[in-house]
C-alpha cells in the first residue's frame, strides 16, 4: 500500500503505451513540420516555410472553410439541442425520461461513415427530400444537396445536436427545481428565470458540449468528404490530400500542428466553464 | 399552448434525428435496386449479397479482432493506471492523468498521421498489428476515466481487508479488484468496442491490405446508393447499438447499487 515502487508498476504500462504512441509521435510530428522536402528527398532542418503556406490561397481558404462550418454547426446545434435537453428534463414524465433520452441519440453511436453515408440517402439527387418534393410537385427537378457545404452541415447538426442533448440534459436534470420556483415567487417572469438564473446555470454544459463539438467537428474528415464533396475543402481535407498526392508529411504536419492550435484555443477560451471530468 | 408547441418541437427533432438511420435500416430490405422511395418490397436478398461476399466478411472480422483485441488491451492497461493511481499517493500524478487522457482532446486524424509518420520513418510495415496500435490509443484514455471514476472506497476497505487477511498483491488485483470493478471494467470494454469497431481514420491510415469495416465501406461509396450499403451500414449500426444498450445497463445497475 505504501510502496511507491508498487504504484509506479501499476502506472508504467499505460503511461509508457501513451508515451510512446502517442506523445512521442507528436514530437516527430512537430518535428516533421519543421522539415522541407526537397524532390523526394526529406531534409530537417528548422524551416517554417511549411507554416507560411498557411497564407497560400487555396489553404487559407480551407482554414477558413473549417473555421465557418465549425462555428455554424455549433451555433445551430446548441440552439436545436438545448429546447430538446429542456422538453427531455422537464416536460417528459420521469417514468419515459430515460427511453425519451436514449431514442433521441440512437444515432449518436454509429460511424461517421456510415452516418454520412445514409445522410446521401436523404440528399442526393435521387435522395429522399428530392423524391417527396417531386411527388408532391413542388419542384420539377431534383435539386443539388449534396455534394454541398449545405449537405456537410447538416450531417455534422445531426450529430453535434445528439452530443450537445445529451452535456445540456445531464446539466439541467441537475438543477434543484427549487431555483426557478424562488425566482418565481420574488416575481420573476418565465423568461427573467431563463435567462437569469437557468440558462447561467447551464453554462458549463453548454460549453463543455460546444468545445466538444469543436474539436470534433474541425477535425472531422469523413463527413466533409462524403457530403461536402470536392468542391470546397476543409482542412482535414487539404491534410489528407498532401499524403495522397505528393507524400508531402512536412507540410500535412505542420497544417495538423495549426489544426491542434485553434483546438488548444478553442480550449483556453472555453476552460473557464469546461467541465470535462463530469462526462 | 407551449405544451403542445414542446411536443410539436420533440416529435420535429426526432424527425430530423431518426430520419437518416430510418431511411438506412429501412431500405437495407429494398426489393430493388436503388436504396430510395418508392419501397418496393421487404427483402432479405442484400443482406444474403453481403454476408456472401468474401472481401467485406474479411473485413467483418478484421473489424471484429481489431475491437476486441484493442479494447481488451486499452481495459488491462486503463485498469492497472487507474488502480496504481487511486490507490497510492505518488508524485506527479496530477500529470500523469493529464497525459493519460490528453488523447481524448485530440483529433484522431492527428493520432493516426503522427503514427504513420513514426512508422513510416522506422520502416514498420503496415498491417491490423499498427491499426491496433493507434486504437488502444485512443481506446486507454475512455477506460482510464470510467475506471478512475468507480474506484470507490468500498472496495479500498475490501482490498485492505484482504491484505490484512494475508494476500499478496497480485492476489489482491485478481481476487478483490478485478471483480469488485467488474461492471465498470466490462462497461469500458463495450465503450471502447463501439469506438474502435465505428473508427474510420486511424484504420484508413495505418493499414494496408487488412482493411477494417468502415474503410471497406468507404471504398464502396465511390459506386455511390446501392442497397447492399445499406444492409452493411446497418449491421455497423446494429452491432454499435448493441454494444452501448450492454455498457448503459451495466454502468446503471452498479449505480444503483
Amino acid at each position: 500500500m505504501t510502496s511507491r515502487a508498487g504504484g509506479w508498476a501499476l502506472v508504467a504500462p499505460a503511461l509508457l503505451w501513451t508515451l510512446c504512441f502517442f506523445v512521442l509521435p507528436f514530437a516527430v510530428m512537430a518535428a516533421m513540420s519543421l522539415a522541407r522536402l526537397e524532390g523526394r528527398e526529406l531534409v530537417w532542418g528548422f524551416d517554417l516555410g511549411n507554416y507560411a503556406r498557411l497564407g497560400d490561397p487555396a489553404i487559407a481558404r480551407a482554414v477558413l472553410v473549417s473555421l465557418e462550418i465549425t462555428l455554424t454547426v455549433t451555433v445551430v446545434s446548441v440552439l436545436l439541442a438545448y429546447p430538446l435537453a429542456a422538453i427531455l428534463a422537464f416536460r417528459v414524465p420521469e417514468r419515459w425520461r430515460r427511453l425519451a433520452l436514449m431514442l433521441a441519440i440512437l444515432p449518436f453511436w454509429t460511424s461517421y461513415v456510415v452516418r454520412s453515408y445514409s445522410w446521401l440517402l436523404v440528399l442526393s439527387r435521387e435522395g429522399i427530400v428530392n423524391r417527396v418534393l417531386m411527388g408532391i410537385g413542388l419542384t420539377d427537378a431534383p435539386l443539388t444537396l449534396a455534394n454541398t457545404r449545405f449537405a456537410t452541415v447538416t450531417g455534422f447538426v445531426h450529430f453535434f445536436t445528439m452530443l450537445l442533448t445529451l452535456t445540456i440534459y445531464a446539466n439541467l436534470v441537475q438543477l434543484p427545481r427549487n431555483y426557478a420556483r424562488a425566482a418565481q415567487d420574488l416575481g420573476a417572469s418565465r423568461w427573467q428565470t431563463f435567462r437569469h438564473v437557468i440558462l447561467p446555470l447551464t453554462l458549463p454544459g453548454i460549453v463543455t458540449g460546444a468545445f466538444l463539438t469543436f474539436v470534433l467537428c474541425i477535425g472531422d474528415y469523413v463527413t466533409p468528404q462524403i457530403l461536402g464533396g470536392n468542391r470546397e475543402l476543409a482542412l482535414p481535407q487539404v491534410i489528407m490530400l498532401q499524403l495522397g498526392r505528393r507524400a508531402d508529411f512536412p507540410l500535412a504536419s505542420a497544417l495538423s500542428v495549426a489544426l491542434m492550435g485553434m483546438v488548444t484555443l478553442a480550449y483556453l477560451l472555453s476552460a473557464r466553464w469546461l467541465r470535462l471530468d463530469r462526462l | 399552448m407551449t405544451r403542445a408547441l414542446s411536443w410539436l418541437y420533440l416529435l420535429a427533432l426526432y424527425g430530423f434525428i431518426l430520419l437518416p438511420v430510418g431511411a438506412l435500416v429501412l431500405f437495407s430490405f429494398q426489393d430493388g435496386g436503388l436504396p430510395v422511395p418508392p419501397f418496393q418490397g421487404f427483402s432479405l436478398r442484400w443482406y444474403a449479397d453481403i454476408l456472401g461476399d468474401r472481401a467485406l466478411m474479411r473485413a467483418l472480422l478484421h473489424s471484429v479482432l481489431l475491437a476486441f483485441g484493442s479494447s481488451a488491451l486499452a481495459c488491462a492497461l486503463g485498469f492497472l493506471a487507474a488502480w496504481g493511481l487511486a490507490r497510492h499517493a505518488l508524485p506527479g500524478a496530477a500529470l500523469m492523468r493529464a497525459i493519460l487522457v490528453m488523447p481524448l482532446a485530440v483529433s484522431t486524424l492527428i493520432v493516426g498521421l503522427g503514427l504513420l509518420i513514426v512508422l513510416t520513418r522506422l520502416g514498420i510495415g503496415l498491417s491490423l498489428w499498427t491499426a491496433g496500435i493507434g486504437h488502444v490509443v485512443i481506446n486507454l484514455p475512455l477506460c482510464f476515466a470510467i475506471l478512475y471514476a468507480s474506484m470507490g472506497d468500498q472496495q479500498r476497505s475490501a482490498e485492505r481487508a484482504a491484505r490484512d487477511l494475508g494476500a499478496r498483491e497480485w492476489q489482491v488485483l485478481l481476487l478483490v479488484a478485478v471483480p469488485m470493478l467488474r461492471p465498470a471494467l466490462l462497461a469500458a470494454f463495450f465503450l471502447s468496442v463501439t469506438l474502435s469497431w465505428d473508427e474510420f481514420i486511424i484504420a484508413f491510415l495505418l493499414t494496408r491490405f487488412d482493411v477494417t469495416l468502415p474503410v471497406e465501406i468507404w471504398s464502396l461509396l465511390r459506386s455511390g446508393l446501392s442497397p447492399r450499403l445499406n444492409a452493411v451500414g446497418s449491421l455497423v449500426f446494429l452491432v454499435s447499438a448493441l454494444a452501448v444498450v450492454l455498457a448503459e445497463i451495466l454502468l446503471l445497475a452498479r449505480r444503483r447499487t
